[in-house]
């Protein structure tokens, strides 16, 4: 990563962390800590379903991953007492892990077929957190501790947020934080060699694999890599409100997942972020038109796919710069 | 000149239909040689076999006496036998340069994790890679297109282009699945000097074609196939005598093979 963009991504945290906390204790609405927190983790899970999207499949499935990081975050703490954030790696390995299992036979297939067995993979997800015992059915689990402190070496790190007077203040610390890290990783990952190899997967498999990239081996590291950040935002979701449903990622979010990409643009890594807030603060503008909502929300992504297929980045408000011609 | 390449009594089967029937020649090393022979000789299907695209039903290919025949493709051309496609099958929304450094996988000896977090190996790969890159570029004549998404060149660079991946790969025997195909006779000659030009490089050349003056030119020797079987091998001056070639191509020779 070049200097700028170490600076860009400083000024991000900068004004996230200092200027909008100011904005919120002048304008009295707290209730956004909440929103920008969601915006964050929604955009942590949308960058896996990117991910997925350049090396050419589109993953309508993410809300699987989601609901099983919460409830192995869940599971973890409730059960065994493991330190929540402890659980917050944890779920992410365990559903990269699962993701390679269950990847291991669908990621040979393309296009539609692919986008079809990821959604009913999230439907599958649904209906094993009912059917299963450890997740206690409809009930869900309810009362989940907020998470505790982290110490190292007698030194606090993060405070117990129990005790903390305002915790969704620090929930939104905490995910921004997260979601700026996932991001440089992803900008690492997709300005690096590997990204190459992803595009070379996304336009001519056939071609990649006679060239000597390991098509199979690929596409599995990163659908885990995918599924790592659908699961630790999903675990980070749940602990922010405290209990778990089946019904706490459905279909809906899986599709959403795949919008916030479509929206921000799906050849710029940092375009979920966008689509991620852009949708979600949209859809909440339009709560005044009452019974109209759905209808002009859609009627305005579906314009918006049309005039700009490549998304909103691909606007270029800005100067463009230089192509990282980095082999 | 030794062998580089050993075809023995080489027999493709598809259910009932035999493709490729008991064929076999050898290539020497530094040679050009063309396969030719009329629509569904078996000429396409022979270098899939070569190139361990496909498996043999029966016989072998030897590359500098190994046998390569069942090796998975990707095996083979790390060995050194590497095919371009007949399509131009590009990465069509990569640049010019970026197709030919991404072709370099092949060589690649770093693992992933060495390429995410840049490795002393991953650096001293991409270095080569790009230096590989910027030689191949040069050398057939696309240097000043580089920069160019691939999907906007001209027919006659997309096919340099397609030879220009292949030779990422660093082969030993190059195999050309109609290199000329498409092109006007300008194109063509330009085409024939750009593989003279691989060939000075030390890499063998293999090629299936159909535009016969061009073949003529090019080829030190020529093995001509029909119904999958070779009914001549030679030098271009024996091949136009042949009568057998002259019979394969009845009614057409003295456009075709230019007699």
């Amino acid at each position: 990563m070049t200097m700028s963009k170490l600076i860009w991504a400083l000024v991000f945290l900068a004004l996230s962390l200092v200027a909008v906390p100011w904005m919120i204790v002048a304008t009295g609405r707290s209730d956004l800590y909440y929103t920008l927190t969601a915006v964050a983790l929604l955009a942590i899970a949308s960058g896996g379903v990117w991910l997925t999207f350049y090396i050419g499949r589109i993953n309508i499935g993410q809300a699987a991953y989601a609901l099983l990081g919460g409830y192995v975050s869940t599971i973890l703490v409730v059960h065994y007492g493991v330190p929540f954030w402890l659980t917050l790696p944890l779920a992410g390995l365990f559903c990269a892990g699962a993701s390679v299992l269950i990847g291991f036979p669908i990621l040979r297939l393309r296009g539609v077929y692919f986008a079809m067995v990821t959604l009913v993979l999230t439907e599958v997800a649904r209906l094993l957190a009912l059917a299963l015992p450890v997740t206690n059915g409809a009930k869900g689990l309810v009362n989940i501790p907020l998470p505790g402190p982290i110490a190292l070496f007698g030194i606090e790190l993060l405070p117990d947020f129990a005790e903390l007077a305002n915790p969704r203040r620090a929930f939104y610390f905490a995910a921004v934080v997260l979601m700026v890290v996932c991001y440089a990783a992803l900008y690492r990952l997709v300005h690096s060699r590997i990204g190459r190899l992803c595009l070379s997967l996304q336009q001519n498999e056939e071609l990649a694999s006679s060239i000597g990239v390991n098509v199979a081996y690929l596409r599995l590291v990163i659908y885990a890599i995918s599924s790592f950040l659908g699961g630790i935002a999903g675990a980070m979701f749940i602990a922010i409100s405290q209990s778990i449903y089946p019904s706490s990622f459905t279909i809906a979010d899986s599709i959403n997942f795949m919008l916030n990409c479509f929206l921000g643009g799906l050849g710029y890594v940092l375009g979920p972020i966008l689509g991620t807030f852009l949708l979600y603060f949209g859809w909440d503008l339009l709560f005044k038109a009452g019974q109209f909502q759905l209808l002009i929300f859609s009627s305005v992504l579906i314009a918006l796919m049309l005039t700009l297929p490549n998304g909103l980045l691909s606007l270029r408000l800005w100067k463009q710069t230089e192509r990282t011609v980095d082999g | 000149m030794g062998d580089i390449l050993q075809i023995s009594n080489l027999t493709k089967k598809f259910g009932g239909l035999v493709a490729v029937n008991n064929v076999s020649f050898s290539v020497g090393e530094g040679e050009i040689l063309s396969v030719i022979g009329p629509n569904g000789a078996g000429k396409s299907t022979l270098f899939k076999l070569i190139a361990s695209f496909l498996r043999p039903t029966a016989g072998e290919v030897r590359f500098q006496g190994q046998r390569i025949s069942g090796l998975s493709p990707h095996v083979v051309a790390r060995i050194g036998v590497v095919r371009t496609f007949q399509e131009t099958t590009i990465f069509k929304g990569m640049t010019v340069r970026e197709n030919v450094i991404i072709a370099h996988q092949l060589r690649a000896e770093a693992s992933l994790p060495g390429f995410y977090f840049g490795s002393p190996t991953a650096r001293r790969d991409e270095a080569e890679f790009r230096r590989s890159a910027d030689a191949i570029l040069e050398l057939l004549g696309l240097d000043r297109v580089q920069n160019e998404p691939a999907l906007a060149l001209p027919h006659g660079h997309l096919r340099a282009l397609g030879i220009a991946i292949g030779l990422a790969a660093d082969p030993k025997v190059l195999l050309l699945d109609e290199p000329f195909a498409g092109m006007n006779h300008d194109e063509t000659m330009r085409a024939v000097e750009m593989v003279r030009d691989v060939r000075d490089q030390g890499i063998t050349i293999l090629l299936v074609e159909h535009d016969m003056p061009a073949v003529m030119q090019i080829s030190h020797r020529i093995v001509v196939l029909n119904f999958g079987e070779k009914i001549a091998e030679g030098t271009p001056t024996e091949i136009q005598q042949d009568e057998k070639v002259i019979e394969a191509y009845l009614g057409i020779e003295d456009e075709t093979i230019g007699i």
